[in-house]
């Protein structure tokens, strides 16, 4: 007698806690093994690039908070820097410092999060709890300076919206001082964790070829062993100031980007550190009046000033017709804002390159022959946020 | 490395007749080419030794409703080793089939997925040309110039019926698209002026 085997179709997500949010992740098993992944996406698809087209670009920014929902500030970055360089305006130094520790506290948050999500995925509880004590602290000095814990809606093209509040420097500085201790306890627990390693360590190989042809960025091509980054090699606001390294992984495989992570944990507290000691007073956004709106005590007193808050709360400023393309390397990996301005007050078209997409979309590619329980480790090791994937 | 100018003389004498325009804006290249010579502009970029450019970062459509030749493909690529990024660019009709990229790079699946799905472009010989981002049965291109905002259905949760289901779209207020623009020459920006009057001194 013979049996007819049939492979099973299994469905992942979306309601599942693994699944990192809202991924359909449709499965073709033949036993344990799987023969195929049908990432469906879109379950939080909002619209963003066409609503970004109907506002005004003042208007636009708190879209990009609600992207890559961890790191809310680097989004808002590359939108920023897009139309600074259309309008070509100036930054001054300590709107620069202020964004790119926000940058990299945001970087922080990201990775504390996908890190112990991932140990969660795989079978550890407690990283994830002490991981997200700190987060919340982090967090809090993003409600400090911009009033809000996510959806910050902080950074203006020109600079950042207001200034500093008094002790803010001190409390974040104080935070880089006890924050490595964190990390060493979390490295603790995973690093040398035998069940963590595994379940990373051989999963999900990426060759380096494969990290190009796949339109891989971040930690997704720096763990394979390519140095890339573009903080370095195109840099942006005050990076180049800035010593920092570029950890890369050896093997390309889930524990090797879990330990470039760490590493750049590592990196963005030493930055934030120097932001801290380099940052001096001085004016955080653009004087031109055109462009970044006036304190209260102007409108009270100058005409023009009220003049230039009218308009620029209603029309919005205008930016000359243009076309560019703008990355910047948010924790994920290169987050892009391909911007087309037609010389009124509203985007034409504004295309934004999420880096989790075309991680995503290699889904298929990575988890082919292995196992199902390496599913969610893969899928933790991809960093997918589906705010960003979905848009 | 070599900078922007020779790359362009480079893609210039070695693409000379698939190329109609190439400008260097922003630290970037952007080049028009003859929409039938993508596939070859494409493999040239990807292999030459001077460019290198190995990643495509991007494909996206702009609308321009009011043009005969209506889409403008936009294909985005960076080269790692040279550190430089090119942006190619050609008009189609609006019911113009565009040869698919996916088999020079697997990655513009998904993209070409999403230019179908968000403005009705079609591609040849692509493997899985399914919608992306919208929902199950939805219907239209979202980010056509002509797709209103508010869109056409909404979804809601039926008591009676006990299910989900799309009815057309009902607001309470039409949604109010301001002209905020000044209906007179607008503002000439006070720095323009200055630089003006600083020339004119």
């Amino acid at each position: 007698m013979t049996k007819k085997i049939k492979n099973l179709n299994l469905n992942f997500g979306p309601q599942h806690p693994a699944a990192h949010g809202v991924l359909r992740l449709i499965l073709e098993l033949d036993g344990e093994v799987v023969e195929k992944a049908d990432p469906h996406i879109g379950l939080l698809h909002r619209g963003t690039e066409k609503l970004i087209e109907n506002k005004t670009y003042m208007q636009a920014v708190p879209y990009f908070d609600r992207l890559d929902y961890v790191a809310p500030m680097n989004q808002e970055h590359a939108f920023a820097l897009a139309i600074e360089k259309i309008l070509k305006i100036d930054v001054p130094i300590r709107a620069q410092y202020i964004r790119v520790m926000f940058c990299e506290i945001g970087r922080i948050l990201s990775h504390i999060l996908n890190v112990t999500t991932q140990a969660l995925d795989v079978g550890a509880l407690t990283p994830s709890l002490w991981g997200f004590e700190e987060r919340e602290t982090l967090m809090t000095f993003y409600e400090r300076a911009s009033g809000s814990r996510l959806h910050a809606n902080y950074f203006r093209a020109g600079g950042v919206h207001q200034d500093l509040p008094a002790g803010l420097e001190n409390d974040i500085a104080k935070f880089c001082e006890s924050f490595p201790k964190i990390i060493n306890d979390l490295e603790n627990l995973l690093t040398d964790n035998r069940i963590f390693k595994q379940r990373n360590v051989d999963i999900g190989i990426v060759t380096k070829e494969d990290t190009l042809d796949y339109s891989f960025s971040g930690v997704m091509i720096r763990g394979s062993g390519i140095p890339w980054d573009l903080r370095k090699s195109q840099p942006y606001d005050c990076y180049e100031q800035l010593e920092f390294k570029i950890p890369v992984g050896k093997n390309g495989d889930c524990y090797d980007r879990y330990l470039c992570r760490i590493e750049e944990m590592k990196e963005s507290i030493s930055i934030i550190k120097q932001c801290l000691t380099k940052m001096e007073k001085g004016p955080i956004k653009t004087f031109d009046g055109k462009i970044s709106p006036p304190t209260k005590q102007e409108i009270k007193q100058s005409m023009e000033a009220l003049i230039h808050h009218f308009k620029l709360f209603t029309e919005g400023y205008r930016v000359p017709k243009d076309e560019i393309y703008t990355a910047v390397e948010a924790p994920k990996g290169e987050f892009g804002v391909y911007l087309i301005s037609d010389g009124s007050s509203k985007p034409y078209k504004c295309k934004i390159r999420a880096p989790g997409f075309s991680h995503l979309q290699s889904m298929d590619y990575l988890i082919k022959g292995h196992m199902l329980a390496d599913v969610p480790a893969v899928l933790g090791s991809l960093d997918i946020v589906f705010g960003e994937v979905d848009r | 490395m070599i900078n922007l100018t020779d790359l362009e003389k480079k893609i210039n004498s070695e693409l000379t007749t698939k190329i109609k325009k190439t400008e260097i804006k922003h630290n970037q290249i952007y080049v028009e080419i003859d929409k039938d010579e993508l596939i070859d502009a494409i493999l040239f970029l990807k292999t030459n030794k001077d460019t290198k450019f190995r990643q495509l970062i991007d494909i996206t459509v702009v609308d321009y409703p009011e043009q005969t030749q209506r889409f403008k493909m936009v294909y985005l690529f960076l080269s790692h080793e040279f550190n430089q990024r090119i942006i190619l660019s050609y008009f189609i009709n609006e019911n113009e089939v565009i040869p698919s990229i996916t088999a020079i790079f697997p990655s513009a699946n998904w993209m070409e997925r999403e230019v179908f799905d968000m403005y009705g472009v079609n591609f040849k010989d692509h493997p899985d040309l399914r919608r992306i981002l919208t929902d199950y049965g939805f219907e239209g291109h979202p980010l056509r110039k002509d797709f209103p905002l508010t869109g056409h259905i909404e979804v809601r949760y039926s008591e009676d019926k006990k299910k989900v289901i799309n009815e057309p779209v009902k607001l309470e207020q039409d949604y109010r698209n301001f002209d905020y623009e000044s209906p007179w020459e607008g503002t000439k920006y006070i720095k323009e002026q200055a630089e003006n009057n600083d020339k004119k001194n």
